[in-house]
């Protein structure tokens, strides 16, 4: 269907590519902080591999959205060329990495909205969009395993270890809302069957964090009368400024830089 | 008693390459429970090239030999030729052998 694709359909679906290669590509970038810091070599192992999953989702998502916008750029181009408010990922994701605790619940709490979500996104009208989320939903299917894994392990560990993850998940909590917002760029691509409707998708994270949680043996945070919003329209922690300095700097300080 | 350090355990890892075909030993890897150590082998051993299954072994539930075990278990079996199946001649005009 991408010829026939109409000009407000259009933009909706560029901007929603961006938000979802963003939140990958950011997340990604966070989790590849580990390397070589990970709690022992195996583990660390496993959060490169982690944020090498990401980044082929970005880079997927962000080529497609090059495609769609028609202005010739491509996924690097989108990944190292924008600026920090024309980045759609959510909060969450742009957080600094934190301790091995703090990594872990944003991980599990993400996996679980994205697990879903490209369940979801597998039976997309759009179908280059349906094709990236077969593959990445296996891959997000075994991120939901692993991170799930160590909330029972830190949860069900030591006092330190429940009390670290407990911690994170306090924070964290305040910053999954912005996962489930839906707007108005949203309501145009669920009115052509491209993206799932968020706010459906939400009880279902919550069932599922819900239950892994009271299982690891931790308290569900109490809703904070915070609420992260803004991502999705390009307004942004300090955080992410920092990270994309870093990120970028490579292809700003020597552009068109070949390996 | 399982030797642990920092609660991680040593387990051994097999994995399969095909069905049908035997787990081949791989290597070790740490891991805090039997969970975690299918993730970690997963991760180390089954990222690059086919794998079908993979098993994980506490590397003290393994009882081996010791280094001086070995003329006792295993030297005998050189001086006794007629163990192994070339020691027999065919006769001549056998078939379907």
């Amino acid at each position: 269907m991408e010829p026939t694709l109409e000009g407000t359909v259009r933009k909706a679906l560029f901007v929603y590519l961006l938000r979802l290669g963003d939140d990958a590509l950011i997340l990604g970038h966070r989790l590849s902080e580990w390397c070589g810091h990970g709690p022992y070599l195996e583990e660390d192992i496993a959060l490169a591999n982690l944020a090498l999953d990401y980044l082929g989702h970005a880079e997927a998502l962000l080529t497609l959205a090059g495609e769609i916008e028609g202005a010739g750029r491509t996924a690097d181009d989108l990944a190292f060329r924008r600026d920090v408010l024309e980045f759609y990922n959510v909060h969450l994701v742009e957080l600094p990495r934190g301790d091995f605790a703090f990594t872990i619940a944003r991980q599990f709490l993400f996996s679980v909205y994205a697990h879903l979500l490209f369940a979801a996104l597998r039976t997309s009208r759009f179908q280059p969009l349906a094709g990236i989320a077969a593959k990445a939903h296996k891959e997000l299917t075994y991120h939901v395993r692993h991170s799930r894994t160590w909330m029972h392990c830190l949860g069900e560990g030591t006092e330190e270890s429940h009390y670290r993850l407990q911690r994170a998940l306090n924070v964290l909590w305040e910053y999954t809302g912005e996962l489930f917002e839906v707007d108005d760029t949203l309501r145009v691509l669920m009115a052509s069957s491209i993206a799932p409707d968020m706010a459906a998708l939400y009880p279902q994270w919550k069932i599922q964090v819900e239950s892994v949680i009271q299982q690891a043996t931790l308290s569900i945070p109490e809703a904070s009368p915070y609420r992260a919003t803004g991502g999705r329209r390009g307004h942004h922690t300090e955080h992410l400024g920092h990270l994309l300095a870093e990120m970028q700097f490579l292809p700003r300080a020597y552009p068109d830089a070949k390996w | 008693m399982p030797e642990e350090t920092n609660g991680l355990r040593l387990w051994e890892v097999f994995v399969q390459p095909r069905s049908g075909a035997p787990h081949e030993h791989a290597g070790s890897i740490r891991a805090a429970n039997a969970e975690m150590a299918l993730q970690h082998a997963r991760d180390v051993y089954a990222r690059r090239g086919p794998v079908v299954s993979l098993w994980v072994v506490p590397t003290d539930a393994i009882h081996a030999t010791r280094p001086e075990d070995t003329g006792p278990f295993f030297d005998p079996a050189d001086d006794k030729p007629y163990r192994h199946p070339l020691f027999y001649k065919v006769p001549h005009g056998i078939q379907n052998l």
